[in-house]
């Protein structure tokens, strides 16, 4: 292995850069986030001023999240996976990748000053107008050049299971992309989608659960299939298990999109068709959990002695948890209670911080020491912190949203004897504001483990260590 | 190129590939996880029997069930209706006067009128109609713009105030100091004198009290009653509709005189039926006591 680092130089500054992006763009989409949960509670922080409203602020939230902290992590771990796992250096060298570095950064400023501005086409998580979908697409063929490039330069025979993942999510992105993004523009800022009401709610739909499926599961899949072996050095539980799984996955998720139009005038054929693939979608989202945790057998150890491997489970137990939420809200039985209440906004977010911000929190714990060429990071006890920190912020989060959600779908279908709704809606807003106030400081929790981690990724590329004992003592068992 | 090795602490063989360090058991499929996900398939494919599920050249599998969405919906709403029907098909029968007298009725009419309230009313007139400060006037007193007999109010909230249609009720106070039909000195007089006439003791003789006589009595009344078929406040009492929690009321009078603000309320004939305007009237009616 060490003779292979050696004989393959890597290209690894634009890497550090996504890296430090990730970081960087996950503290302002979390801060954002945070700050939109308040508005929520105390709707004073609208602040009265079209630019920091709600209805601007929230997809500044989405897309930092998603696409500016998220996609940062992909292309970061992809770029560094892909090299490693064929051997190879990126197609393209530090050239290329730089390039799709600086393409990508400016698509994601471009998008969140367009959303302040109120600029958007009105498609959740698709917000951003033509000319900007169209820069995104050129950025993402060159990232998909480089990946594509380098898997076919590979000097291992057979292509690792991390790849088949951060390939199909880059394929499944461009489809859904430019699928949902068909419009016709009648300005540089104002276009019009060609699907009309309900078609465009379903191609809208088809790309919102496929983002969710092939950028916030397939993707991190593949983050976990490179960094959870590596950091329990253990080899994957199931081969055969990861063929599976992945391809019965990528053939299902597609088919789940209406799901999130059951009771609409989506017809009934198309809800059915959704809801019964979201539940055959079960288990084959489980085989990646199955794969992520089995691979510990032999080094469960690890979780007592190692943060960054704490991280990476509890982000598989995470999204075990919320891959087993969602295809039983895709019941028509269980929607019609969850569906447009906080239910769905705990369901999301138990899967966005437990899997796919700890996953990707692992990962950089373990990346950015190796790329700066560090033996472990700064404190491995202030990962401990992060973790603590982060996880009372996620339970308090998704527990104030499930009685929230819950409530307020109970509420909302209440009636009394004589046959009139119990509660008006306005009711059901006042209930709801205790929970508004509790899932806000979850979220303030989650903001600060993320700036503690800011703290010890800076004092890691610095090259400081803080606590040697702790951290020989754990790098001594492994 | 490793070769395949056993683990020691699984038992199983690898399958001989590696990357970068990582190798991968040949562990098979885990049987509870082919079984649950054959039973999902299975559970599937009778969903798509019972239920429309695929489409097909000139429509869907309709399903052997028979069942819509559409056909839910209005099973449902006939079940609702059903069930209110013994009471409903009363309030439809009678007029508000009656529905108050009717002791049983009067009960459904406030339980109705409460929702419908809450979930139409209460974003302006607030949560049992308490009104909001310096903005929506308060429905929990016995102070009326419009009327407070029950025929009054239904009127108001069918057709509305300053609203789209055509019948609603509608008026509007001279802007005195704007366009210039009153001087400065004399809004600030007759301000002076609806401040003494608000606390019941009309400064008499004063040049006040002529500016009111020649340009206000007409609509508000010589007492200051007003007039609630012009939809003109009272100015003998301390209710000020547009009056903020710190201005002084000269202050307000001046600023009314000079460019009056008018509110408005929208019409609701068209958007519910009159059976919850019927229950609507009743409930407000009872709120604050009405006339």
């Amino acid at each position: 292995m060490s003779i292979n680092t050696e004989a393959t130089p890597y290209c690894e500054d634009a890497i550090k850069k996504f890296a430090i992006a990730a970081v960087f763009w996950g503290v302002v989409g979390f801060l954002a986030g945070d700050f939109i949960a308040l508005q929520l509670a105390f709707p004073v922080l609208n602040l009265d001023l079209e630019w920091t409203s709600f209805g601007r602020l929230r997809p500044v939230h989405t897309s930092a999240v998603i696409f500016a902290f998220g996609g940062n992590v992909l292309l970061a771990t992809s770029l560094y996976i892909v090299q490693r796992t064929s051997r190879a250096s990126l197609f393209g060298g530090e050239g290329l990748s730089t390039v799709v570095f600086w393409g990508y950064q400016l698509f994601i400023v471009m998008a969140a000053l367009s959303y302040v501005l109120g600029y958007s086409q009105g498609q959740e998580y698709a917000e951003p107008e033509w000319a900007i979908d169209l820069f995104l697409t050129v950025v993402w063929v060159l990232y998909l050049i480089v990946f594509a490039g380098t898997i076919m330069k590979r000097k291992e025979p057979h292509i690792y299971v991390a790849n088949w993942f951060f390939f199909a999510m880059i394929l499944t992105i461009a489809m859904l992309h430019l699928g949902n993004n068909l419009a016709i523009p009648v300005s540089l800022t104002k276009s019009y989608n060609i699907f009309g009401g309900v078609q465009n709610a379903m191609t809208q739909w088809w790309y919102g659960h496929n983002a969710v499926g092939f950028f916030l599961t397939a993707g991190f899949l593949g983050i976990m299939y490179y960094f959870v072996p590596k950091r329990a050095e253990r080899p994957v539980y199931s081969y055969r298990l990861s063929i599976v799984h992945f391809w019965a996955l990528i053939f299902l998720y597609i088919w789940a999109g209406p799901h999130h139009l059951h009771y609409t005038a989506l017809p009934d054929w198309a809800q059915t068709l959704g809801m019964t693939f979201s539940i055959m979608l079960w288990m084959p989202s489980w085989g990646g959990m199955i794969n992520g945790l089995m691979t510990l057998s032999g080094a469960w150890d690890k979780l007592r002695t190692d943060p960054v491997m704490r991280f990476l489970v509890s982000s598989v137990a995470f999204y075990g948890m919320s891959t087993f939420e969602g295809p039983m809200m895709s019941i028509k039985a269980v929607n019609s209670l969850s569906h447009y209440t906080d239910w769905g906004i705990g369901h999301v977010h138990s899967g966005a911080l437990g899997w796919v911000a700890f996953v990707s929190f692992g990962a950089l714990y373990d990346l950015i020491p190796k790329l700066w060429g560090r033996k472990e990071v700064y404190s491995l006890k202030l990962v401990g912190v992060h973790f603590w920190v982060a996880t009372i912020g996620i339970v308090l989060y998704i527990t104030a949203m499930w009685i929230s959600g819950i409530m307020q779908g109970l509420m909302w279908r209440a009636y009394d004897s004589l046959g009139f709704l119990q509660y008006s809606f306005i009711e059901t807003v006042e209930a709801m504001h205790p929970y508004y106030v509790i899932r806000a400081l979850g979220g303030l929790l989650f903001v600060v483990g993320s700036l503690v981690m800011v703290y010890n990724i800076y004092k890691t590329i610095k090259g400081d260590v803080a606590d040697e004992a702790y951290a020989s003592a754990t790098s001594g068992a492994r | 190129m490793a070769t395949i090795e056993k683990d020691s602490v699984s038992g199983q063989n690898t399958t001989g590939h590696e990357w970068d360090g990582i190798k991968e058991l040949n562990t098979p499929l885990p049987k509870w996880w082919v079984y649950v996900f054959w039973a999902s398939v299975i559970w599937a494919i009778g969903y798509w029997v019972l239920y429309p599920s695929w489409p097909t050249q000139n429509g869907y599998l309709k399903g052997t069930l028979g069942y819509s969405s559409r056909g839910e919906l209005a099973n449902d709403l006939e079940l609702q209706k059903k069930g209110r029907s013994a009471w409903l098909s009363k309030i439809e029968a009678s007029d508000t006067a009656a529905i108050e007298k009717d002791k049983d009725l009067l009960r459904y009419a406030m339980a109705g009128g409460k929702i419908a309230f809450n979930e139409n009313c209460a974003p302006c007139h607030g949560s049992g109609g308490v009104g909001v400060v310096g903005a929506y006037p308060t429905l929990a007193d016995d102070e009326w713009l419009w009327g407070g007999a029950l025929a009054d109010i239904e009127q108001t909230i069918q057709y509305g105030v300053r609203s789209a249609h055509k019948d609603t009720r509608a008026s509007e106070m001279p802007k005195f100091g704007a366009d210039g039909l009153l001087k400065n000195e004399q809004i600030a007089a007759v301000a002076d004198y609806v401040v003494t006439l608000a606390s019941k003791a009309p400064a008499k003789g004063s040049a006040g009290e002529t500016v009111y006589a020649e340009n206000c009595a007409v609509c508000h009344a010589e007492d200051g009653a007003g007039q609630a078929a012009l939809g003109a406040p009272a100015l003998n009492n301390q209710i000020w509709l547009f009056k903020g929690g710190k201005d002084s009321v000269k202050d307000l009078v001046v600023a009314q005189v000079t460019k009056p603000k008018h509110g408005a309320m929208p019409a609701w004939v068209d958007r519910l039926d009159p059976s919850t305007i019927k229950m609507l009237a009743v409930y407000v009616h009872n709120l604050g006591g009405g006339k």
